[in-house]
């Protein structure tokens, strides 16, 4: 066993090996377990096939986890200095976004590097979730009182957000939101404060609700009443339940769903995959899965709770709730709880962009996990 | 105001959490450091109870909408109101070797019936007919079908309706209730019969082809039938698209949701040139006669004729009883493709690859000598020579120069039959090329051990006539200009027709793809020279077939294939003379050539069904047809001559 004093003595360059050795592997299993049902329900997707989805998403995953162990061998004080530059160049790129980007499917928008497609927002979402941490690592209780000093991070909130909703991906944006509110929290914002900035939402998302985009609109009110358009934007939802209602208890059988395999089901590789898995296993299937989920963002919480340093806490929680989000989100949108939007179900869905950066956010809550004993910043050890 | 400055510097980082250093001194420090552990796992644990709560909210939604509702939704299921219908994707062109189009599709702007929307269907077609006549034969299919078909199904009332047609039926609209305009395809072949029998054509699947590959039982959906159409039929094909419609419980479309266009199949270039193609069947005119002209280094078939010709566009739509009934009694068989599938006796044309047969078992040297007395006999029968009075003395080079029979009856009968069938497979002859159409034919070389296979005896005298390519042998026009190619290039070049597939260009068009024959060049020499002396030397059979060309030059050879046995007795009554035959008895005419003779690019052979006298006939057809090659000189061209211009107009 490796004592926490070894460890200590060997900080700032302790050894690879070292750090392996202290890597959760039981949550690296997790994920690959995850990784592994994504594969089987795409190879579904494919028609019973490698090809076109399981094949190159199970390669995207093979680099991302190589790419995910090499982010957790990186100490909090080298991720302090890359919070910075990250956030800026994820402002940098939502920016450019907006006006090189290409639109797809009404909303999102991505940009090609190199011949590979990139979503802005979605390293905006671990990139603010880093730099909001670095801010708050140092703040004790009376500095988190003071309002001057809640005004920065309130600003690199809301600037991601400003410029994903002017893309415009509503859910996103959310998230995005969401995930810079649960650190504010963590980090002791008092409750009035916090009730200071959440009692005007109502009103405010009225006036957003003016501003919105015609199909967003169309989105909520098939949202509300389906049945209005059962052809139109309420197609999605209504083919979705059908394929759930399908599965049924025990499901329809492994590449033998029906709505799915005969493609009423819309994006059954993306947005949908969760659909298609549990009318494929029925409702023991999709609750296993779920159960799964619930498994991963609970060990991130704990992995939070476990840390010695607030750096580490507030960063583990903030990937934890992006994970969350998504996850719900997702679920949400299939299951017809709230209005579709272009949110993937992370790890599971194809797709390269939103896979590796789940995966660089599962980096940085191993880095936090691996140096959870690690002294740093100001607070106690 | 110093003081003011300092105390802002000292005051504002030192809020936001900064330290602030002077000169190494601690001048401004953040407020002392609490521990923050508490709140946060106080505040992480009502996060984490959130989340559980969330999950567990959408777990029991799931339960509720897979178990509790799931009867009901699993039952929208079974009759899901959505239906997928296949749509036929555009069949790929065919273009010559210059992107010329020879088949590619027509938009079919159809009206069609829709009877559950007009309360009176006779009145609506009465008022259509007013506008558009229809014939009594439409009148009564359309009354068949309405009494078939459900009222929602659309019949057609008429195809290929033209602008002023469409505008008419929109004007009258009002008036025309359960009409509807409608667009499909249709196969069209802009060169009509100039290409018929290379590009083939295409008609509605049968139940057979639908058995084995279900996408043809697409509406619009075409097989190839003949030619390029047939041979290339999968790529051209395409891939079909889907649209889907919302329908309701008896099937009727209530309207389109999702429409995906097929995939144009791919295009396929040939190595044809239109232009020569054209040029080619004019100098033939209405003669039954085919024609192929041919790269000789290559093998690419630049023009392949066979007079007279068809229509391909009249098998989309079906061919009529009358115009059947009138092909198929057309003695010139105009739907054959005479240049694979017309089978002929190579008459004199056969004298060179008998030649070279003896040339290779050693029987015959270049030099040898035979004397020609104008006959031979041969196991007690007297063969003739064309010449009455025979050639005298002749070598090889004279022996083809005048076609000589007596000279190669004797080549023949000293070479013996297998080894003369063997040299003419090795030119093609007698064998199945592998040309890209359906339907060819190998022809035949005979042999003795064939002839003892069918039970027959082989005489001495068979041997004899094979000798000037009578008797039982039979080989094609295309054959034939394999033959020609394979002298002039020493190569063992296989006609074929296609260029490009889909933009890719076939790995056959290089030379260099072609295997050597294995035959020394001065044999090889000895024929053309031959060849080269019955054109251009004084006394050759075929002066007329000579080039108005300086430096240019053409080697030939030409060949009548009589059809029937001339007897001895009308032969030596002295007036015998096959023009005065009727036509169906007279011999063909046939010439093989290549060119330009130093430098052979282009090889042809022509063959004129009854065309009685090659010299007077084939030659001066063959030497026009290889003038027109020569100018136009495709294979050293990447445009069609005049096409650029045309393009830039």
């Amino acid at each position: 066993m490796i004592t926490d004093k070894r460890l200590l003595r060997a900080e700032p360059s302790f050894r690879v090996l070292a750090k392996l050795w202290r890597v959760s592997w039981l949550y690296v299993l997790l994920i690959c377990v995850l990784g592994g049902v994504g594969y089987g329900a795409l190879y579904s997707a494919g028609g019973g096939s490698a090809k076109p989805f399981a094949g190159p998403q199970s390669l995207r995953f093979g680099l991302g986890l190589v790419m995910m162990l090499g982010v957790a061998m990186v100490p909090p004080g080298a991720l302090v200095r890359l919070a910075w530059p990250l956030y800026a160049v994820s402002l940098g790129l939502l920016a450019a976004v907006l006006r090189v980007g290409h639109v797809g499917k009404g909303a999102e928008r991505w940009l090609v590097l190199g011949g590979v497609q990139l979503q802005p927002s979605e390293l905006a979402k671990i990139a603010l979730a880093l730099a909001l941490a670095a801010w708050f690592h140092r703040a004790g209780r009376a500095r988190m009182g003071n309002p001057l000093f809640l005004i920065p991070p309130a600003l690199m909130v809301a600037a991601p957000v400003a410029l994903v909703l002017k893309e415009p991906n509503l859910g996103t944006a959310v998230i995005i939101a969401a995930v810079g509110a649960s650190i504010f929290l963590a980090a002791g914002t008092r409750l009035w404060q916090v009730a200071l900035v959440l009692l005007p939402m109502p009103f405010l998302a009225r006036i957003a609700y003016q501003h919105l985009h015609d199909y967003q609109r169309a989105r909520i009110t098939t949202f509300l009443h389906p049945e209005s358009d059962p052809l139109g934007a309420g197609y999605n939802i209504i083919q979705s339940k059908i394929a759930l209602g399908s599965g049924g208890m025990w499901g329809q059988g492994y590449l033998h769903g029906t709505q799915g395999q005969l493609n009423f089901l819309p994006e059954k590789q993306t947005d949908f995959i969760f659909t298609m898995i549990a009318e494929e296993w029925g409702l023991v299937g999709g609750l296993s899965v779920m159960a799964l989920l619930l498994v991963m963002i609970m060990g991130g919480m704990l992995m939070a709770l476990r840390c010695r340093h607030q750096f580490g806490r507030l960063l583990a929680l903030g990937i934890s709730m992006n994970f969350f989000l998504y996850c719900v989100v997702n679920l949400s949108m299939v299951m017809g709880a709230i209005p579709v939007g272009g949110v993937p179900l992370p790890l599971i869905s194809y797709g390269g962009s939103a896979m590796l950066t789940v995966m660089f956010g599962f980096g940085l809550l191993l880095s936090v996990y691996v140096h959870r004993d690690v002294q740093f910043g100001d607070n106690e050890a | 105001m110093s003081r003011l400055f300092r105390s802002l510097r000292r005051g504002v980082p030192a809020a936001l959490g900064f330290a602030v250093r002077r000169r190494g001194r601690l001048i401004g420090r953040p407020p002392a450091d609490l521990p923050s552990r508490g709140i946060f796992t106080r505040r992480a644990l009502v996060l984490m109870t959130a989340q559980i709560a969330a999950l567990g909210a959408l777990g029991q939604r799931l339960y509720r909408l897979q178990v509790a509702d799931g009867r009901k939704y699993a039952a929208l299921a079974e009759n899901n109101r959505v239906s997928t219908r296949m749509l036929a994707p555009p069949r790929g062109r065919i273009v010559d070797r210059f992107g010329i189009a020879l088949a590619g599709n027509r938009i079919n702007w159809r009206a069609l019936l829709l009877a559950e929307e007009t309360t009176d269907v006779p009145a609506t077609l009465d008022r259509f007919s007013a506008i558009i006549p229809l014939d009594p034969h439409d009148r009564a299919r359309i009354d068949r079908e309405l009494k078939h078909d459900r009222r929602f199904v659309p019949i057609v009332v008429h195809d290929f309706l033209t602008w002023d047609d469409m505008a008419r039926i929109e004007v009258n609209a009002p008036d025309l209730p359960g009409i509807l305009v409608d667009v499909g395809t249709t196969r069209l072949y802009p060169q009509g019969p100039i290409t018929a029998h290379v590009v083939g054509y295409v008609a509605p699947a049968n139940e057979r082809d639908v058995a084995a590959d279900p996408d043809l039982a697409l509406p619009g959906m075409r097989i190839g039938r003949a030619g390029i159409e047939q041979f290339h039929d999968v790529a051209l094909r395409g891939t079909p698209g889907s649209v889907q419609m919302e329908v309701n419980s008896v099937g009727r479309v209530i309207r389109e949701l999702d429409r995906r266009d097929g995939i144009q199949g791919d295009t396929v270039a040939l190595s044809v040139d239109l232009g020569l193609q054209q040029a080619v069947l004019g100098r033939i005119a209405d003669q039954a006669a085919s024609a192929v002209v041919m790269d000789c280094r290559n093998g690419e078939v630049l023009a392949m004729v066979s007079t007279p010709s068809f229509d391909p566009s009249l098998f989309d739509s079906g061919v009529s009883q009358a115009q059947w009934a009138q092909w198929t009694a057309d003695t010139r068989t105009p739907l054959i493709n005479k240049t694979i599938a017309g089978l002929y006796p190579p008459g004199s044309t056969f004298k060179p690859a008998v030649a070279m047969a003896a040339l290779q078992a050693g029987t015959l040297s270049p030099t040898d000598r035979i004397d020609c007395p104008g006959y031979i006999d041969v196991g007690g029968t007297r063969f003739h020579c064309w010449a009455k009075h025979g050639h005298g003395s002749l070598n090889l080079h004279q022996g083809i120069k005048f076609s000589c029979d007596v000279f190669f009856y004797e080549v023949a009968r000293r070479t013996g039959m297998e080894a003369i069938a063997a040299s003419a497979h090795l030119f093609g002859l007698g064998t199945d090329l592998g040309i890209e159409l359906p339907h060819q034919r190998a022809g035949l070389i005979p042999t003795p051990t064939w002839r003892r296979s069918h039970g027959h005896h082989w005489n001495g005298g068979d041997t004899i006539v094979s000798g000037i390519g009578q008797g039982y042998v039979q080989v094609t026009p295309l054959q034939l200009a394999t033959y020609a190619s394979r002298i002039a290039t020493g190569r063992a070049v296989q006609p074929h027709l296609t260029r490009e597939v889909d933009g890719t260009m076939q790995p056959v068009a290089d030379p260099a793809h072609w295997p050597e024959l294995g035959l020394p060049e001065a044999h090889l020499e000895a024929l053309r020279s031959g060849m080269f002396a019955v054109v251009n030397e004084a006394y050759g059979t075929a002066p007329l077939a000579r080039l108005p060309l300086v430096g240019v030059q053409m080697a030939g050879k030409t060949g009548s294939a009589q059809v029937r046995r001339v007897s001895r007795a009308l032969r030596e009554s002295g007036h015998f003379n096959s023009a005065r035959l009727p036509w169906e008895f007279r011999p063909h005419a046939l010439f093989i050539c290549f060119a330009p003779y130093d430098a052979p690019r282009y090889a042809a052979a022509v063959v004129i069904e009854h065309g009685n006298a090659a010299a007077e006939v084939a030659a001066p057809l063959a030497r026009d047809i290889m003038m027109d090659t020569l100018t136009r000189d495709p294979a050293n061209r990447k445009d069609a001559p005049g096409q650029r211009v045309a393009d830039a107009i």
